[in-house]
């Protein structure tokens, strides 16, 4: 396909790691913040031809890995519900909850349905006007454009059969975050590109001048990745913290105003609890109040929810860049993605995942 | 759940009042919504994630990348060839 095939050229990519080896003269430790990248570098073995002072550290973004425990809890207790059909993504639906996934609960009698796209569920709800019909609704930016589309197409038609069960969450106030942590280093990120493409570039360069880091927007092909690094290193051994947009195809400095427009009609900024890594200010996405009857987390009473987090899974310390896959003693023996513990061992974007599929064992 | 991949489109069409889109990913077709890229045109490039077309693909930057790489590619042969005759 044209826009992929290009930017997996072998040559370009021997080039690319020939020059970063030849950039590189100190130790850098760079974080791609995406869940698909890490599973891009890890599929494509970018981590084991990088310079060695190179440090490659995963970051949060796997929307299904931070979704807290308390959301998918209350998404089982929801689909257990007379009448109710739950709607969500495919990996959403294989998170362990406390008490089992919503596919469990679908083999428990519940009505679970796979979507591709948030809009099925508008559909469904016309379909079924007896039924409730309650999506999930996570992502980050890149997913939000979709799933307000969705609110504002059944909302304005009044659909009264239809709600949402909100946890969306926002990238930048997460990369704030990290760049807080006192027990982790990051000297430069590689921005989500995707995420971007709703976003912008320019949103990015706050962070960039507040911490002094360079932040690279980069694309998900082999290519695009290196090149990702080899921007991100040449901005640092430069001591030039500034935004580079390397996803030019996809990127504007804007990013789509339109689904901005959409978005701010339907959603409102909140704080969110991310799983494993607790509550960041201002980084959620959750239904406006003149929407409360739309909100299923007010519209289903299903009492009090109290999460149990498996003891061993350290899956928060993983995403927070802290520690790797490897080092959790449950990786590869008790947890596997036929019998995933942690979040980030379902999601085809987790770092749990990736490094089992691709055979990572240390934590070099 | 961001995976986002580029789809060339061949027919617009509207279901309700949705601007909608047939894709063509190399041979596998499906739809999207063109909510958000109102602008694309059939034979057009397009991001698509979760049945959304996210942006246009710009064929004037991915032709500028690739000669950017591919003149750094060439410029490294260049070195490697004059660093095996030093
Ligand atoms: S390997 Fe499993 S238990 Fe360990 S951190 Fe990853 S998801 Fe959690």
């Amino acid at each position: 396909m044209k826009h992929l095939d290009e930017f997996r050229d072998p040559a370009l990519a021997r080039a690319l790691v020939e020059r970063l080896k030849r950039i590189t003269t100190r130790p850098w430790t760079v974080m791609e913040v995406c869940g698909g990248q890490t599973h891009s570098i890890l599929r494509h073995g970018i981590d084991q031809v990088l310079p060695e002072g190179l440090t490659l550290l995963h970051g949060p973004g796997c929307p299904v890995c931070v979704t807290p425990l308390e959301t998918i809890d209350r998404a089982v207790a929801i689909a257990m519900q007379p009448g109710v059909i739950l709607a969500s993504f495919g990996d959403m639906l294989r998170v362990p909850g406390s008490h089992g996934s919503l596919l469990e609960a679908r083999s428990r009698g519940a009505d679970v349905r796979m979507v591709y796209s948030p809009l099925e569920a508008v559909t469904l709800a016309r379909a079924n006007p007896d039924r409730e019909v309650v999506f999930l609704a996570i992502g980050f930016e890149t997913t939000a454009p979709g799933n307000a589309m969705a609110a504002s197409e059944a909302i304005d038609a009044r659909l009264t059969n239809y709600s949402q069960l909100v946890s969306h969450v926002l990238v930048p106030p997460a990369m704030a975050a990290i760049l807080d942590d006192e027990h982790v280093r990051v000297d430069a990120f590689l921005a989500a590109g995707h995420v971007c493409t709703i976003t912008g570039w320019r949103l990015y360069e706050p962070i960039s001048a507040r911490y002094g880091v360079p932040i690279v927007v980069t694309g998900f092909e082999p290519v695009d990745i290196l090149d990702g690094f080899m921007h991100a290193v040449e901005l640092l051994e430069a001591g030039s913290p500034k935004v580079a947009n390397r996803y030019g195809r996809a990127v504007q400095a804007d990013g789509n105003p339109i689904a901005q427009a959409v978005i701010d009609r339907m959603y409102e900024v909140c704080g969110r609890k991310w799983r494993g890594i607790g509550v960041i200010p201002q980084s959620g996405l959750k239904l406006r109040p003149a929407y409360a009857a739309w909100d299923a987390e007010q519209k289903f009473d299903v009492g009090d929810i109290t999460p149990q987090e498996p003891a061993e899974c350290i899956a928060g310390q993983v995403l927070q860049g802290r520690l790797k896959p490897a080092d959790c003693p449950a990786f590869g023996t008790k947890c596997t993605p036929q019998t995933p513990l942690g979040a980030t061992m379902v999601s085809s974007e987790g770092a749990c995942a990736a490094w089992y599929r691709y055979g990572r064992k240390s934590a070099t | 759940m961001c995976l986002a991949i580029p789809g060339r489109i061949t027919e617009r069409y509207a279901d309700g009042d949705l601007p909608m889109a047939r894709i063509d990913y190399s041979g596998a077709v499906a739809t999207a919504c063109l909510s958000y890229t109102p602008e694309a045109q059939v034979g057009d490039y397009v991001l698509v994630h979760a049945g959304f077309a996210l942006q246009v693909l710009d064929e004037a930057e991915a032709a500028a990348s690739l000669r950017e790489l591919t003149r750094l590619s060439a410029l490294m042969e260049a070195d490697d060839e004059g660093g095996a005759g030093a």
